[in-house]
């Protein structure tokens, strides 16, 4: 039943990815129907794992597996990102050179909004993530920008994260074509197979989450980004949503993109939009 | 006369040397053949099934796929492996498993060494 279910959905996102090649380059709007995905999306899971509450979801593998819940609770005693999240609640209030400071780059001063993000900017007809907003910030105050994939970028979305822990992603896709052609663009990015390895984004977090590969579980692409940033034990330090994309693409053995290239924002912007209404969990601790 | 006797008795004793090692020769030749294929079916860095499938002697397995048992009364053919090795997605394009022969993960040699080693499951 659950494979059945696995089949149906992989044949229908293969053969929408089929179509996206298939077609011209250019997408249409109309064919693009963001709503109806999240149903679809959402609906795979749930059926797949009927036992979960769809907040469990943001947990990742931790909720697929009773002993790693239960090292998830131990852990959660002293969470290992907690140093992380310090360091982002410093960063945040100390002004920068000329006295001005985060909060000042966003809406209410940057408390309570990591579910807002990313957002699809209309003057710019680009998807906008938070690291990238935190990067402007900087730029924009006469700061140097962070790595994307480094501690610094880590412990500001950490603290972001944090502020707006069990509020619900908000992502919006605008009835702009280019919004729906990111949007789109990005999905496609999600199913489609890359690297020596041949896996899409989707081949281990739709096909197989809860399954194993050696001793690790693989997470549900449905809350996944909302418990970035995470520690990992295996990283053995923290990672932004940058750093899991870039390293994703390595251990398929592909060529990983530059951290908020385009098409890993269109990525964030897809995945983020269809797990809309589950709430944000960052920062999170994984194995 | 002894010359030549002794030459007939040798050339006798090392075609029988020669055969013996000739019968011995093919079933060590696949055993380390399959050795082999064990090696790289639990090394990272190559054929890696491990990640993915239960086998016998391998620590840690994945679930991936389907555990690696009776692999010779399901798959009689070799061939048949040796396909799906070299790119299952030709028999199931929604297969998780990499297509090791096509995208050369794996040289045709270390698939048949992989083959060897499956056959002995």
């Amino acid at each position: 039943m659950k494979l059945r279910n696995a089949i149906q959905f992989t044949a229908a996102a293969f053969t929408l990815t089929l179509l996206a090649l298939a077609a011209p380059p250019a997408i249409s709007a109309d064919k693009v129907d963001p709503v109806a995905d999240e149903k679809a999306f959402k609906k795979f899971f749930y059926d797949k794992f009927p036992k979960l509450k769809p907040e469990d979801f943001v947990n990742g593998p931790y909720s697929m597996d009773a002993d790693l819940y239960k090292q998830w609770q131990d852990k959660e005693q002293f969470p290992p990102y907690e140093f992380s999240l310090e360091l982002g609640k410093e960063m945040f209030s100390k002004p920068f050179k000329n006295g001005k400071t985060y909060g000042d780059c966003f809406p209410n001063q940057g408390i309570g909004i990591r579910q807002d993000y990313p957002y699809f900017d209309e003057k710019e007809g680009k998807v906008i993530t938070l690291e990238l907003a935190l990067n402007r910030c900087r730029e924009a105050n006469g700061e140097p920008a962070f790595s994307y994939v480094r501690d610094e970028m880590a412990a500001l979305t950490a603290y972001m994260a944090f502020t707006s822990r069990g509020k619900p992603f908000n992502i919006k896709v605008p009835n702009d074509p280019r919004a729906l052609a990111a949007y789109e663009n990005g999905k496609e990015y999600f199913y489609t197979r890359r690297g020596q390895l041949n896996f899409s984004c989707a081949t281990c977090h739709v096909q197989s989450p809860g399954e194993r590969v050696r001793t690790e579980v693989l997470a549900p692409a449905l809350g996944i980004v909302n418990a970035m940033p995470i520690y990992r034990s295996e990283w053995n330090g923290m990672g932004t949503t940058s750093r899991r994309f870039t390293t994703c693409n390595s251990q398929i053995r592909g060529v990983p993109l530059t951290p908020q290239d385009d098409e890993y924002r269109n990525v964030e912007y897809y995945l983020s939009y269809v797990s809309n209404g589950l709430p944000i969990s960052g920062p999170g601790a994984r194995p | 006369m002894s010359n030549t006797r002794l030459n007939k008795l040798g050339l006798i004793a090392g075609l029988v040397l020669a055969l013996s090692i000739g019968a011995a020769a093919s079933p060590a030749a696949a055993q380390s053949a399959a050795a082999e294929g064990q090696k790289l079916a639990f090394d990272r860095s190559k054929g890696n099934c491990l990640t993915c499938h239960a086998i016998k002697g391998g620590q840690y397995p994945g679930t991936l796929g389907p555990e690696l048992v009776d692999i010779k009364s399901k798959y009689p053919n070799r061939d048949e492996l040796v396909a799906i090795i070299y790119d299952e997605t030709k028999r199931n394009p929604l297969t998780v498993m990499p297509p090791f022969g096509r995208n050369r993960i794996l040289t045709d040699k270390e698939i048949s060494e992989v083959v060897d080693f499956l056959q002995t499951l």
